[in-house]
């Protein structure tokens, strides 16, 4: 289990096993993500990342153990209802809608908007500064653009409201060093407003640029659970959870 | 990056048919008439598509048993129109619309309710199994035709056109018959509907975003099943209003209508793309000049040519002429 103190824990899962059909990924995942703070999922392909986040928003459910978001139990809660709880989930895909247009992505997201005009000006402005590929492309279809402009637009239409939670499932896959860059800058500022982060990431250098706790898994469980710092300071952990130094 | 980068190429598709044709039609007075019915003919097939195309591109729900609100529609409304004998013998136009557009709407309303209740009991337990639903909903059609056959008697029924709506109008030589104005005005109206529904409103944008990736959706936080439903129950309801215009297009109905015309909904909807609107209408199009143009030309043919054409059409696209993103 994290060392985050119960009851500083925005999320937490306990003992939560997943299957897949006849698969069993994860078996019996601890974890606890800190109100307010960045923590960094990590491990090697394969390890049980996305399913944890996927468990997390009831895309798949927990066959056995409890999930519990801002005190609530959601471990059997459907999806939307998930998401209504105030939890913004970016998942590996980006999940962008290629037909519609940057404005309508970002529209979808708003839920306390009908229309376009009624989304939330200054935050949207804030938003612009944050990825101005957003703001360029607005009344362009979303298919169009690069890679990392895809990505940018997921993470913005995550925040297009306030959100208590944001999951993002590898922001940095694929993404040039510069776009990295302004991905992580992102990531700084949305922390400086108090929104609690889970990120899953294979880049360490953006781990430990942005983590506040990290928790390793591998095989499908937690195997190390603690501060970033610490982490990133001790070479023999390093290698012994990730076959890495950082 | 332009701004519109819009795929006109397919738009093309249904003048080039006509073009293509017409040389080998002769006369243009016919080929006039001709092109008119076979608009006509496509804008019904729209309408009663354009509920399916969404459903599978929503839910990936392969409903064969669309055809029973085909048939439920067309008898609703000879029980509502021979209940309205007096509006529908008069041959002033406004006294027959003012027949047959409550007919449309009865039908609509209780095609849209069995809709409901055939979503909840037989789509429902089959989300996500192909095989099933292509079973159970053949089987609820059946079960749907034989409830029909209950009701409204075995045999085959009129639905006469009203008065006011026979004959002919003509354009130099060649006659386009009244009612087929009608198809086409009621087809543009739909899809006007639609195009407005999907394109302008936030509940429209669910929709498309939910043809790409309804797990999206769900995950923004919005109950798909629950649109899903609405748009099921909405599909239904045009298809019951098709069921009206088809069956006033061939003046009789029965209890099968809506199995004949099955093939040619799917046919519609592949080469569409799978769960687009527009690209269910120049599908519905190019099928109703396809089938005008040889039947008048080679009627032995006419069975299989819009086979040939949905053939034609995926060597060109093979996912249609406006595939849905992300399936």
């Amino acid at each position: 289990m994290s060392q985050t103190n119960q009851s500083d824990a925005l999320l937490t899962l306990a003992g939560v096993h997943t299957h897949i059909g006849a698969y069993h990924i994860l078996h019996g995942v601890d974890l606890a993500v800190a109100r307010g703070q960045l923590t960094m999922l990590l491990g090697r392909n394969g390890a049980g990342k996305t399913t944890t986040l996927r468990t997390i928003m009831g895309l798949w459910h927990a066959s056995k153990g409890t999930v519990v978001f801002d005190g609530k139990p959601i471990t059997a809660t459907e999806t939307p209802a998930i998401a209504s709880l105030d939890i913004a989930y970016v998942p590996e895909n980006m999940g962008i809608f290629s037909d519609l247009t940057v404005k309508e992505n970002m529209l979808l997201a708003a839920r306390s908007a009908k229309r376009a005009d009624q989304m939330d000006s200054k935050r949207l402005e804030w938003i612009f500064t944050l990825f101005p590929a957003v703001e360029k492309f607005w009344n362009h279809p979303a298919g169009k653009l690069s890679g990392g402009q895809k990505q940018m637009l997921a993470v913005a239409r995550a925040i297009v409201e306030p959100r208590k939670l944001l999951i993002v499932d590898e922001p940095s896959k694929g993404l040039a060093p510069a776009i990295i860059n302004n991905m992580i800058d992102a990531f700084a500022q949305l922390k400086q407003t108090g929104t609690t982060i889970l990120l899953v990431e294979q880049n360490i250098s953006f781990a430990k640029r942005l983590g506040d706790q990290v928790a390793v898994m591998d095989n499908g469980r937690i195997v190390h659970a603690g501060s970033m710092k610490e982490l990133a300071d001790n070479e023999d952990m390093q290698h012994a959870l990730l076959g890495l130094a950082i | 990056m332009k701004q519109l980068d819009f795929d006109w190429k397919p738009l093309v598709l249904v003048p080039l048919l006509a073009l293509l044709v017409m040389p080998f039609i002769g006369s243009t007075s016919t080929w006039v008439t001709l092109t008119v019915a076979g608009l006509a003919m496509g804008m019904i097939i729209f309408i009663i598509a354009s509920g399916l195309t969404l459903v599978f591109g929503l839910m990936d729900v392969l409903n064969f048993g669309h055809g029973v609100f085909i048939a439920l529609g067309a008898f609703v409304a000879t029980s509502v129109l021979g209940a309205m004998g007096d509006w529908t013998g008069s041959d002033q136009l406004w006294r027959n619309l003012v027949a047959v557009f409550p007919a449309m709407l009865v039908a609509m309303a209780v095609a849209g309710a069995v809709g409901l209740a055939f979503e909840r009991f037989i789509v429902r337990p089959v989300y996500g199994q192909h095989l099933k639903q292509i079973l159970i909903t053949m089987g609820g059609m059946i079960i749907g035709e034989e409830l029909i056959k209950v009701i409204w008697g075995p045999a085959q029924l009129a639905l006469p056109l009203p008065d006011g709506m026979r004959g002919s109008l003509y354009l130099g030589d060649a006659a386009v018959e009244k009612y087929r104005l009608m198809a086409v005005v009621v087809g543009l109206a739909v899809f006007a509907t639609l195009a407005w529904v999907l394109g302008r409103t936030k509940i429209g944008l669910l929709i498309r975003a939910g043809v790409q990736d309804r797990e999206m959706v769900e995950s923004l936080g919005y109950r798909i099943k629950r649109l899903f439903i609405g748009v099921f129950v909405v599909g239904s309801g045009l298809a019951g209003l098709g069921g009206v215009m088809w069956g006033l297009y061939q003046q009789t109905v029965t209890p099968q209508m809506g199995a004949q015309v099955n093939v040619l909904i799917f046919i519609v909807i592949i080469i569409g793309g799978l769960g687009s609107t527009g690209g269910a209408l120049i599908g519905a199009l190019l099928v109703g000049l396809m089938a005008n143009y040889t039947g008048f030309l080679a009627p032995k043919v006419a069975l299989f040519s819009n086979i040939a054409l949905m053939v034609g059409v995926l060597l060109w696209r093979p996912q249609g002429v406006y595939p849905v993103a992300n399936r």
